[in-house]
């Protein structure tokens, strides 16, 4: 296959097109500082929730401890960030944050692998528990509950709108490798994919791992967004706030986790003003879309599969 | 071990010891309390009610209420308390989890999820978001053995506790409804079959396990002497942990894990640091998940293709 088929070219020029529109709008300042939070926040959402997406909805492992990989991300991140402060250092913060996460994510992800649904939601619950108390008591490294202050801001709407995408492309060819469609046979029948001569350990245990090395970008990037970060940023909550987007979405579609993290940070932006009304609200919205669509939004679709055009599996991000 | 266990005591002296393992004991009952909720809910439709720890602090709440409001003691609050948890745990079974009896798990689980930041910001919003301290309903009172000290309010919790536990396998046991609860735990279809309402089953499950979530957030409340709209979520967790190491689906499960993990949570507080309880907890979670996923009491499973 080509690769610059038609295909890839419209996906291309969609993905400069977003990118030229929000780039004069933010100019411009038609998008204002209060929104381009908002952004931001759609951005390491989307990042979060596609590589949670990953290990919980292709490849069936129902993990509560995303955050946790987030926050590895995230000090290791500013911490080389501080250290080094210059567009060379975030970068080299991103790849330790990310490099840090995906090796937690293996040493997490082999022992903690071998368990199933519930039990493995608690583990690594558990897990990521453990990471945000190491973080609370390493005073030394992390400054403890105070967290970490001033770090230096090099993320912005084009680097933020450079490593989803990457995110997003790579997680999307992740899964139409064989690598990839092995962890679906995972999800839908794990005995038969092992039957199959499937190494179900180690299928998991990538997909696990190259989810929590996604979310350490996330994190890298949410520490040198925001300025600052402390270990209760990473509790969880966040995980939660994460797995919502992932089923509001719906498990197993990447366009949907996307469109998901867009809803819900546009519907939290809207509701900022009402403090406890909105957590109300949230928590109904979340209720009712479980009873009327379990699903999620697209189910295991993609939103091209909606549009019929060339290929069925196209898809443009 | 033994030996280990004997220099041990002469190194941090016996009385200190004690004291420990009876502030682990009064602790531990209360989320024994609170693990049976789950562990009952798990057994029957498989279920992590993440909501559950939020119906305790509601009990809790209730409790503060009609003590401050109505001035009626101890018993009687408790009572209120338990019956109004009661309710709030069949309502919410009937109205967020019964329609999604046959979806995915993962689904009910999101609900429950739901309910919970429902139920915790919705008191905020009622009753805001400040610390309230409890008011004393039993007695302040202090014995003291060697430089032991109990505090009445413990040996009255653990009375409570133990009360309740022989009133609950009283019901479990002896009675129609616990007999179909059971029942229901071992095989939902079978017991259908037999002419067990199912419906009914789970909603008296969601009952029992909530008014025992009521009676531990009034006994949280009077221990600790502070409540808060977000006080479910730790010890909620905590208390499924517990759940989990006694063997999920098992109520004497449920109690000697309520016990273990409060005496470890007192244990590292009391000699490590009370900063790494919580990781302490999560890792003791870990350990016993991996060495026996089924937990101390629990039935294993076995693969079926």
């Amino acid at each position: 296959m080509k690769v610059l088929n038609k295909k890839n070219i419209l996906t291309l020029i969609i993905i400069l097109i977003i990118y030229a529109i929000v780039q004069v709008l933010l100019t411009n300042g038609i998008i204002s500082s209060f929104y381009e939070i908002t952004i931001a926040t759609i951005c390491i959402n989307i990042i979060l929730a596609v590589s949670l997406n990953l290990v919980t909805g292709f490849t069936g492992q129902f993990s509560l401890g995303h955050a946790g990989f987030m926050s590895i991300g995230a000090y290791a991140g500013a911490l080389v960030n501080m250290e080094m402060n210059s567009n060379m250092g975030f970068l080299a913060g991103i790849a330790a944050g990310a490099v840090a996460a995906l090796i937690v994510g293996i040493l997490i992800g082999i022992p903690t692998l071998r368990l199933k649904g519930d039990y493995l939601a608690i583990a690594t619950l558990g897990m990521a528990e453990i990471i945000r108390v190491l973080f609370l008591n390493m005073d030394d490294i992390t400054n403890g509950a105070a967290g970490l202050f001033g770090i230096p801001r090099f993320t912005n709407w084009t680097w933020l709108y450079i490593f989803t995408v990457l995110t997003l492309i790579m997680i999307d060819n992740f899964i139409k490798s064989s690598q990839g469609r092995a962890c679906i046979s995972i999800r839908e029948d794990e005995i038969a994919a092992e039957s199959m001569g499937i190494n179900t350990t180690k299928y998991k245990v990538m997909a696990f791992a190259v989810g929590a090395f996604f979310a350490g970008i996330a994190g890298a990037l949410y520490s040198s967004y925001f300025y600052f970060i402390n270990p209760t940023m990473f509790g969880f909550q966040k995980s939660i706030d994460i797995l919502v987007i992932v089923v509001f979405g719906g498990l197993g579609s990447i366009t949907g986790s996307v469109i998901a993290a867009i809803v819900l940070a546009v519907i939290t932006t809207i509701l900022q003003s009402y403090s406890e009304l909105r957590m109300i609200i949230y928590a109904l919205l979340l209720i009712s879309i479980m009873l009327f669509r379990p699903q999620g939004l697209l189910g295991t679709k993609e939103i091209t599969d909606f549009f019929k055009f060339g290929n069925k599996s196209a898809k443009v991000e | 071990m033994l030996t280990w266990f004997y220099s041990y005591m002469r190194r941090c002296d016996l009385e200190q010891f004690s004291q420990q393992i009876v502030n682990g004991i009064s602790l531990g009952s209360i989320y024994a309390l609170v693990a049976l909720g789950y562990t009952m809910v798990y057994g029957i439709i498989k279920l992590i009610n993440f909501a559950h720890g939020d119906v305790y602090m509601v009990g809790a709440y209730v409790g503060f209420a009609v003590t401050t409001f109505a001035g009626i003691g101890f018993i009687p609050a408790l009572i209120t308390s338990m019956a109004a948890c009661a309710i709030l745990g069949m309502t919410i079974e009937k109205v967020a989890y019964k329609p999604l009896r046959n979806s995915t798990r993962i689904a009910v689980l999101i609900t429950a999820i739901g309910v919970s930041l429902l139920l915790e910001y919705g008191m905020m919003y009622f009753v805001g978001a400040q610390v309230r301290s409890y008011p004393k309903l039993l007695s302040e009172e202090v014995l003291t053995i060697g430089s032991v000290i109990i505090k009445m309010q413990q040996i009255y919790i653990v009375i409570t506790v133990l009360v309740l536990m022989v009133i609950l396998q009283y019901v479990v046991k002896r009675t129609k409804v616990g007999k179909a609860m059971r029942a229901v735990s071992a095989d939902k279809d079978a017991a259908q079959l037999m002419g067990i309402k199912i419906d009914n089953t789970i909603s008296f499950t969601f009952a029992i396990g909530s008014a025992l979530a009521g009676a531990g957030g009034v006994l949280v409340g009077i221990y600790y002497n502070s409540i808060d709209p977000l006080m479910g979520t730790m010890p909620g967790l905590k208390a499924f942990v517990a759940a989990v190491f006694g063997g999920i689906g098992s109520i004497p499960g449920a109690m000697i894990g309520g016990l273990s993990i409060g005496m470890l949570e007192t244990f590292v507080a009391g000699y490590g640091s009370s900063k790494l309880r919580d990781a302490a907890v999560f890792a003791f979670l870990i350990f016993v998940l991996l060495l026996k996923p089924s937990g101390l009491l629990g039935r294993d499973t076995k693969e079926k293709v």
